[in-house]
Formats: C-alpha cells, structure tokens, sequence
C-alpha cells in the first residue's frame, strides 16, 4: 500500500510535468488506482512507478487512461431517468435549441440513455449534446457506441425500470457479441475532451448531467466544478448528480432550489441569493 | 481505548446476524461501526429503514465524504464501494466490481486497515462468497484485530471459511460470543 505521502508526491510530480492534476483526487480511490495500475503492468515499488511515468511518455499515457476511467451503464439508477423524463424534459421543450453538457460521460452508456428519452419525448433533433471526458480511450469508446451484447439483457431491465416507451432492442443492433447504438442517437452528439479539474466553461446549457463523478474528487475539487456548472448554466438550467452525491461541499449550494431530492436534481435561480 | 472502529463484512443471511448484534448496542456505544453487507441495487434504504425500527443505536447510510463518528452504525449503499480516508471521513466509488461485488467487504477493510491500523477490529460473518478474505489478510498485516463467525453455526459457511483459510483470523466465534466480543467494547 503507498502512503498518503507517497501518493501526493506522485500526483504533484505528475501535474509539475504534464499538466495533468489529480491532486485533488480523493485519496482512497486514487491509491487504490495507483495500486491497480502497478500490479497489472508490473512494476514493484512507488519510486519504480515514479520514475517510469516521468521519463517514458507512452507508460504515462496509458496510466492516465487507467487512473482516469469510470464504470457505468445504461439507464444507471432507473428512477433517476424516470425522473427526468417526467420532471425536466417538459421544462427543455419549451427551448427551440436544447443544450446537454454530460460531463465525464465516461464510456457514453449515460449519453446514449438521455438521447433514448429526448427521443421519446421527441426532442432529439433540436437537442444538441456535448460528451466530454478526462479519457480518450473512453470517449473513443462511447463514440463507436459499441458495447457487449451479454450487457444487453441488464440495460433492458434498467430501460424498463426507467419508463421506456419502446422496446430497448429497437435502440441497438446486435452482432455477433456486440449491440451497435443506433445511428439515430449519434447524430446530435458533440465528443470531446474536457478536464473538470483544470478547464474551464465552454457553452451554456440548460441541461448539466455529472453523475458519479465527483465521488472520486476531494472537497475543494468538487467545489471548483460545481462553480463551473453554475457559470455552464443558464437561468433556470437543471443540474443532475449522482445519487449519492450533493451541493453540499459548495458555495453554490444556496444558488439551486430541489427538483428531486433523492434523484439529486437541481435547478439554477435566476439571480443569485448573495453577491459573491 | 484499545479501538478506534469496528468493519463487519457480510452476505447471506447478513440480515439476521447483523440484527442480533446490533439489537443489542446502546446508544451511547462509542465506536463506529462500518459495515458491508452486500444488497441489490434496487433496494436503496429498506437495510437501514428496517434495523433503525430495531435498534438504539443510530444506524445510517454513508454519505459521500462525510466525517466518521462513534455511535453510529454505518451502511455501504447498494451500488457503490465504500472506502475510508486517511482523515477519518468517507468516500464512494463506483469502480468495478470486486470478487463480483459492489459494495465490495474487501475494499472496505483493505482502506479501514491503512486507517486504523492496530486500533481496527474486523468481524466476517455468513455469506456465500470469498469477498472479505483479502481483507482480513490486510487487516493482520496492519496488525489490526480479526474475527470469524464459526461456519459450524453461520447460516452460509463459505464467507467465514474463506477468511479463516487465509490464517489471518485470530477468533473464529458463535453469533453469541460476538456479539458479547462487541457489547464488551463499550465497557474497556
């Protein structure tokens, strides 16, 4: 097990060569990384680690692809998209251009979801959705939208959990081991690269999705994106965490009224409660 | 005190053990106690719901980041692992499954070990997996304190055996004794 001093000297060395800043991860779960990282590429001590990472570029690229990785799945948290099908959909619908930014979309199982509902609600093709993720391996994977056909059977499940009009299968097309998304859900997505931890506002939305993304941020870090959901908002913008996650490590707790308390859905006030 | 928390890692017929041990907690027991038992997704509070209705003392779901306190019982959320900091708070983490688990026992006591280290007890009850095993060997190597419910009397024996054959349980004891192991803590 690497100390937590160990793990901090890490991250710094990392960030004062390339930028890359995970200081402010939560610890426990990066050292736990770390430590995954080592033991399936083989490398027996934290300074072996340290010194293969700052001097070989390509080992630090797919470190940065492990560390940086999330699980998901589609329609994680049924009553969630229920949710927001029912509670914010109809609010979106009434914009004649709507704009998604789903941050940390991870693999894109979470982006091909929300497509699924504007879909239904027959909003998809005056939607525009921006998927922006830490990882590129991850991001290229959600962009091909291919995924594993035995998954299939879960996400049904989660579909029809979720309220679901249709039948899921009509959303992919399966081969072989694989369901391909239908191109119908890509059309309107924009993938890119965005880094929660150092840059900065890109557009305005009225919707903002980063579920379970925070969870692997400190306090101070968590702090920082919710400030920079806030200024990606635009008045009335509805803002949705992950289940176990809230405003309440933020300055701008006070600027979000509830939508769904146990969905975690939030949504701007027009003007600000204080001055900051 | 010779401790400053106790994790207890279960799975099959958790829910009656776990009961039986917590029942008979007051209130003002000192030491958190931090537990994984593994649950379906869907299920969300009812574990915390039902034991609350049975118990004095405070039982609750983990809160992301949140400060770890004695006197209270605390309950991994279905869905997501559960991890201790080095600064006594908590956090959540949705990486893969680990022995086919999220929450995961192992997860939980592998980061309660670089916590607590000596000052940790670790209890394995019945379950039907290995999940917890790694753990406990974490939890010696850290010099903290480990117990095994007897497989001759759990409900679902596979849990504690495999813990018992890593050689790193130091008492493999009745629901009964355990329960007065634990209760004993409030008086040392």
């Amino acid at each position: 097990m690497i100390t937590s001093a160990e793990l901090q000297e890490l991250l710094t060395s990392i960030r004062n060569n390339y930028g890359y800043d995970f200081t402010e991860y939560a610890e426990a779960s990066a050292a736990r990384r770390v430590q995954h990282y080592m033991r399936t590429n083989r490398v027996n001590s934290i300074q072996e680690l340290s010194k293969s990472l700052l001097t070989d570029e390509n080992a630090f690229a797919q470190f940065v692809l492990e560390f940086t990785v999330n699980v998901t799945e589609m329609f994680r948290d049924p009553t969630f998209y229920k949710s927001l099908r029912e509670n914010v959909l109809k609010h979106l619908a009434t914009y004649p251009v709507i704009k998604i930014w789903i941050a940390g979309c991870s693999t894109g199982e979470e982006v091909y979801s929300t497509a699924i509902l504007l879909k239904e609600e027959g909003l998809l093709d005056r939607s525009v959705i921006y998927a922006t993720d830490i990882n590129q391996r991850a991001l290229q994977t959600a962009k091909d939208g291919i995924y594993r056909m035995d998954l299939m059977k879960a996400y049904t499940s989660n579909y029809q959990k979720a309220g679901g009009k249709n039948s899921f299968s009509d959303y992919y097309t399966a081969k072989y081991d694989s369901a391909m998304v239908d191109k119908s859900l890509k059309q309107n997505v924009v993938f890119s690269i965005h880094n929660l931890a150092v840059d900065s506002s890109f557009n305005e939305f009225q919707l903002i999705l980063c579920r379970n993304v925070l969870i692997y941020f400190n306090q101070k870090l968590q702090n920082r994106v919710i400030n920079l959901f806030y200024d990606s908002l635009s008045p009335f913008g509805f803002l949705a965490l992950g289940s176990k996650e809230s405003l309440l490590f933020s300055d701008k707790q006070k600027e979000f009224t509830d939508i769904d308390k146990r969905e975690k859905i939030y949504r701007k006030k027009i003007k600000p409660a204080t001055k900051t | 005190m010779k401790y400053e928390a106790v994790v207890i890692g279960t799975s099959a017929g958790g829910l009656y053990v776990l009961t039986a041990i917590l029942e008979a907690l007051p209130a003002t027991f000192p030491l958190p106690i931090i537990i994984v038992q593994h649950r379906s997704k869907d299920e969300r509070t009812l574990l915390e719901e039902v034991l609350s209705q049975k118990c004095k003392i405070h039982i609750k779901q983990v809160d992301e980041k949140e400060i770890i306190k004695g006197g209270t019982v605390y309950f991994a959320p279905p869905d997501y692992h559960l991890l201790i900091e080095q600064d006594r708070t908590f956090s959540l983490s949705c990486d893969e499954r680990v022995n086919y688990s999220r929450p995961s026992i192992d997860v939980l006591f592998e980061t309660a070990a670089y916590t607590y280290k000596d000052k940790l007890l670790a209890i394995i009850l019945t379950g039907a997996n290995q999940d917890g095993a790694n753990g406990i060997r974490t939890i010696r190597k850290m010099h903290g304190t480990t117990i095994a419910q007897d497989p001759a009397n759990a409900l679902y024996p596979a849990m504690p055996k495999a813990a018992i054959a890593t050689g790193c349980v130091q008492n493999i004891l009745s629901l009964e004794h355990i329960k007065n192991f634990v209760l004993g803590l409030y008086t040392v």
